[in-house]
């Protein structure tokens, strides 16, 4: 245990290094501000051509917090799998990694923890931005924080698991794949209702995306923030869960990911073991 | 010995082939490639469509989503490359054979269309075919035109991104990542570039791709006034001055930071 918990702590440390060391504090905050809020102002757009209400309304809310809140999704999944082609094909320390006394997928978890504060910065940044600029119509007086807190942790402990699984699949992977992460996070952002509702999918895709714990944990991330309320007239299809049905859900379906995370992950070191694939460099 | 135009093409074809072998040696890439970023483009479709948006945005949606992958290629298999090859050893290499780093880079830009042009080809097919996307040929010629002059420019604009990146260590990754999203942004990939304040598009309009997707964009959907910014003759035109500035530059630029890395011994640097 206390191995576990070494390797996870110094990756942690080892990931904000690498995340954050390139460049002096001050260069770091402005690149940490751009992006984030680059990205946000994309749909910002997007909602005000077509819109063009103001941004105090419920379904810009609804759009806004998914949006931000998918910032930890990106993060965390591109972090564990960056981290597999970083350390075999860049660093090319994948391999001292394996004969040192750290367990792997600890320090995997770790890389991704590391990527989960530098995308808190920029959650914060969004918010506020959010807050402040476009006037979200949140009041932090009324938000249920404990739930808040509730859906926090488990949501980033399914996205941690679902980066190990992601990690486990690049493991296999050539480096042209760098973009893998990016690409499943892409993809789940259409699934989860992370800017619009499951209810604007076709039917044949809903159920996909009621499978998935990120649909539970961002419908429970707007009702801690918004109210129990908030994706009534917007979301049918989640409507009928309770608040604490909502959290039920995100934890069954984080533990199903975790025990299939584990194995997989299993089957696929072995694998790359077997095919020499831990000390693999592809410089196409 | 190969030497002139020769030499440069077989540089060239050199740099291409381990890309080209690289994508076929793992197919699987096809899926994660195509069929993610389609659904991730798919995203910003179903958004519209939740918002009641008329339905040409979907189109213009697609067209942003498949040009997507030429920026991604220019951003990370080029620009950034050179950052790459130097940490791997290879940079070293490039500039002790005889052939040109310009024909280096483009060897990289050809060897990745194959991934690109596939990915770009499957989004502009599954927005066709998904999402019922009406694309007008009434001008293919002119959007062949168009097209080709924008991967001109955009490509001779990852050329001189290269030639700084040359000096950079772990900066240019980030400012690889950094440049992603502004220019998704600022450049109008998910919506008409024309509802952008005037000075920000003007500025916006020495990235190729602003021009380039907004020309491709009222050729493809000519029914839509609301998505030009300014008439397409006039795009094409500047985006002609932008590539032979661009190609130009990055000519001089290359040449020159290979001096500069050579004196202040930053080519085979390797800081982490």
């Amino acid at each position: 245990m206390s191995e576990a918990a070494r390797s996870f702590r110094v990756a942690t440390w080892l990931g904000w290094q690498i995340e954050s060391n390139w460049a002096d504090p001050f260069l770091f905050l402005i690149y940490s501000i751009v992006k984030p809020v680059t990205s946000v102002m994309i749909l910002v757009v997007m909602y005000w051509v077509i819109a063009r209400t103001d941004t105090s309304s419920a379904y810009f809310a609804y759009m806004y917090l998914g949006n931000t809140a998918y910032i930890y999704v990106g993060s965390i999944l591109v972090g564990v799998s960056w981290a597999i082609i970083d350390d075999r094909e860049h660093y090319q320390t994948l391999k001292y990694i394996y004969i040192s006394p750290i367990r792997i997928y600890f320090y995997l978890l770790g890389r991704g923890m590391a990527r989960f504060l530098t995308g808190s910065l920029s959650v914060v940044i969004t918010m506020a931005f959010g807050l402040l600029a476009l006037k979200l119509s949140i009041r932090l007086a009324e938000v249920n924080w404990l739930y808040f807190a509730a859906s926090m942790v488990i949501g980033l402990a399914s996205m941690a698991v679902m980066g190990l699984l992601l990690g486990a699949a690049t493991l296999q992977m050539a480096r042209h794949y760098w973009s893998v992460g990016e690409s499943v996070a892409g993809a789940l952002y259409l699934l989860c209702g992370a800017i619009f509702p499951l209810d604007s999918l076709p039917a044949w895709l809903r159920p996909v995306g009621m499978a998935l714990p990120l649909t539970y944990w961002l419908e429970s991330l707007r009702r801690s923030l918004l109210g129990s309320d908030a994706s009534k007239g917007i979301s049918p299809s989640l409507a009928h869960f309770s608040d604490s049905q909502l959290l039920l859900i995100l934890l069954g379906s984080t533990l199903i990911m975790a025990f299939v995370s584990i194995y997989f992950f299993r089957w696929s070191e072995h694998r790359a073991r077997e095919k020499g694939l831990i000390d693999m460099t592809t410089h196409y | 010995m190969a030497k002139g135009a020769e030499l440069f093409l077989r540089t060239m074809i050199a740099r291409a082939y381990p890309r080209v072998i690289g994508a076929s040696r793992e197919r699987s890439w096809l899926f994660f490639e195509t069929v993610m970023p389609l659904l991730s483009t798919a995203a910003y479709v179903f958004f519209y469509r939740a918002i009641d948006a008329p339905e040409d945005y979907v189109g213009l949606v697609v067209v942003g989503g498949a040009m997507t992958a030429y920026w991604l290629n220019v951003l990370w298999s080029m620009s950034s490359q050179l950052y790459w090859d130097k940490d791997a050893g290879n940079l070293a290499l490039y500039i002790a054979a005889p052939g040109s780093m310009m024909a280096i880079l483009l060897g990289m830009a050809a060897g990745g269309l194959i991934m690109t042009t596939t990915r770009a080809a499957i989004i502009i097919l599954g927005g066709w075919l998904l999402f019922g996307v009406e694309f007008s040929l009434a001008h293919w010629a002119l959007l062949i035109v168009a097209f080709a002059i924008t991967m001109a420019a955009l490509y001779g604009m990852g050329m001189l991104f290269a030639s700084l990146f040359l000096l950079y260590g772990r900066e240019a990754w980030h400012m690889s990542n950094l440049l992603q999203e502004p220019i998704y942004l600022f450049s109008g990939f998910y919506f008409p570039v024309s509802q952008l304040p005037l000075w920000i598009t003007a500025a916006a309009s020495l990235i190729p791709l602003t021009l380039g997707l907004d020309a491709i964009r009222q050729l493809l959907f000519p029914g839509n006034p609301t998505f030009g910014f300014i008439g397409v003759e006039i795009e094409i035109a500047a985006l002609l001055v932008l590539a032979v500035l661009f190609i130009g530059s990055s000519r001089f630029a290359l040449a020159y930071m290979e001096r500069l890395a050579m004196r202040e011994g930053r080519l085979t640097e390797r800081r982490r």
